[in-house]
């Protein structure tokens, strides 16, 4: 079943009289339940299509429909992760997760309580963000994400800014959520590994104009590792089809 | 796996948590020995420089002297009195124009329109000198208590104003962003974001402010007063009472610095989410 449809999006960005076609046709589907990871160059429009889905972004032409609803803005079905953490400092950990919901009514302090175990922060509900190294930040994000019971989670490049372990950790982490939950994910990142251990489908994108390239599919059981012929076979499909991307960019460029 | 790491990951944080509580203990009672040395040094070489009549005794009275006199005045000369007037005054004048300052503050901070209607004015008054306005205050309002409290709260307005509104301009537009995918109120968002944002800014402008009705407040009073430390002071100078005048300076000094510790008592307290660089 359908959940998310993208159907001929198109996005320019205008620099003066110049105009930079950063998204070009894009169509793209995305099935309940999918994990969909996005990867490609720097500047093909990867964030900004995330920017589109959420509706933190409402400058384009074509239409963007979760469950055959047109999105015109920021709505709860949409969760949202980004790079950083963004948690606000002021606030306890439970509060960051509550936000704009009060801790009082014992449903979201239940619920609270619950995503708390989820992302394994037990015992860090009165923690001030400043007590928490940068993956458990990161943590809370997803967590504060989920209360809103979103229908899909977007996720811009969320372990981006992580060490490698810790990221290899996030990654485990994210994929009990999701096996948990069962939100669909729509996960944007520049790491190719990540985006083949993740993701049902890998879109792999191009840069100006930012088309869709490729989509390839990962038929691979979970949990997947990251050493087995299989998973390497995949991860080289996906890599040279990111590499005439890349030189596709370097031809480009040189013009 | 991913519990080892998670584990691993908790156990890195609860080692640092408790090393900088540590530090906190050890320097506590440290600091206050630290704070007091410098202090208690100068009194001591001052009452020896008083003691062999190396400085004036009527130009620079011994330590000794001003408690004696500070004892005297307590006992007979109503100092409790003057201190009351004195009290009220800051704190009438600092209720006045540290609240205006807030309020106008917030209004201008999250009102575009607002600000560029009101704040060019506010900028153009805030830069007229304390004296320059005396005379005008004593010529609409006489000598009495309005125009002393209005002094003061024109000089407590102004750093809460300007600090206030700062701190709601100051707020990390990524956060915005937060709050806007998260669907906050519009009250929401002023109640969870803009305010607690805006508050060490706040509370800045609140010491800024107080030490203003300080300054205000002896302004006010040598412009020409029959009470107060202020009357106090210049009453000592005619009648060449130096000792007296050190008690007066004395007094506004301990209770500047009373004044000044509450503040940042409250921004311990509201604030100890902040994780800054402690020096």
């Amino acid at each position: 079943m359908t959940l998310l449809e993208i159907k001929d999006l198109n996005k320019y960005f205008k620099k003066g009289k110049e105009k930079n076609h950063v998204l070009n046709d894009i169509n793209l589907d995305v099935k309940k339940g999918e994990f969909v990871t996005i990867i490609g160059p720097s500047g093909c429009g990867k964030s900004t299509l995330l920017k589109a889905i959420a509706g933190l972004d409402n400058e384009y032409s074509g239409d963007i429909y979760l469950e055959d609803e047109i999105v015109t803005g920021t709505s709860r079905n949409q969760g949202f992760i980004f790079q950083e953490p963004r948690l606000f400092p002021w606030h306890t950990v439970e509060k960051n997760i509550a936000g704009n919901f009060s801790l009082k009514n014992p449903e979201i302090q239940q619920h609270v309580e619950k995503l708390i175990k989820l992302v394994r922060l037990d015992g860090y509900n009165k923690a001030f963000p400043k007590e928490l190294s940068g993956g458990m930040a990161q943590r809370v994000a997803i967590a504060r994400a989920l209360l809103r019971n979103p229908k899909i989670l977007l996720l811009d490049e969320p372990f981006g800014a992580l060490d490698a372990f810790t990221r290899s950790h996030m990654q485990e982490a994210l994929l009990y959520i999701w096996e948990e939950e069962k939100t669909s994910m729509v996960f944007v990142t520049h790491d190719i590994d990540e985006a083949v251990y993740l993701a049902n489908k890998v879109v792999i994108m191009s840069a100006r104009p930012g088309i869709i390239q490729k989509t390839i599919s990962i038929d691979l059981p979970f949990p997947r590792k990251k050493t087995s012929t299989s998973f390497q076979e995949l991860r080289t499909l996906v890599l040279n089809e990111f590499e005439k991307v890349e030189e596709f960019e370097g031809t480009y460029a040189e013009i | 796996m991913e519990n080892r790491g998670v584990i691993a990951l908790e156990k890195i944080n609860t080692g640092k948590k408790s090393t900088v509580r540590k530090t906190k203990e050890t320097s506590h009672t440290g600091k206050l020995i630290k704070g007091i040395i410098f202090p208690v040094f100068l009194l001591v070489i001052w009452e020896l420089a008083g003691l062999y009549g190396w400085v004036s005794d009527i130009l620079l009275p011994r330590p000794s002297t001003i408690f004696v006199s500070f004892i005297d005045l307590l006992l007979t000369g109503n100092l409790l009195g003057h201190l009351e007037i004195s009290l009220w005054r800051a704190l009438g004048g600092f209720l006045i124009g540290g609240g205006l300052g807030l309020l106008l503050g917030l209004f201008v901070g999250f009102n575009k329109n607002m600000e560029q209607t009101l704040d060019p004015t506010l900028q153009m008054i805030r830069t007229i000198p304390h004296l320059a306005v005396i005379p005008l205050f004593i010529l609409w309002f006489g000598f009495g208590e309005t125009s002393k409290i209005l002094l003061i709260a024109k000089g407590a307005f102004f750093p809460l104003y300007v600090n206030t509104f700062l701190g709601i301009r100051g707020v990390d537009s990524k956060l915005y962003a937060v709050a806007k995918v998260l669907k906050f109120s519009k009250w929401k968002q002023i109640t969870l974001l803009i305010l607690p944002a805006a508050l060490p800014n706040i509370l800045l402008g609140v010491r800024l402010s107080l030490g203003a009705a300080w300054l205000g407040l002896v302004a006010a009073e040598l412009m020409g007063s029959s009470e107060g430390i202020g009357y106090l002071i210049m009453d000592a100078r005619q009648f060449s009472q130096t000792s007296i005048v050190f008690v007066g300076i004395i007094i506004f000094a301990i209770f500047g610095k009373l004044s000044d510790s509450l503040v940042r008592y409250f921004e311990r307290k509201l604030l100890k989410w902040q994780d800054n660089f402690q020096g």
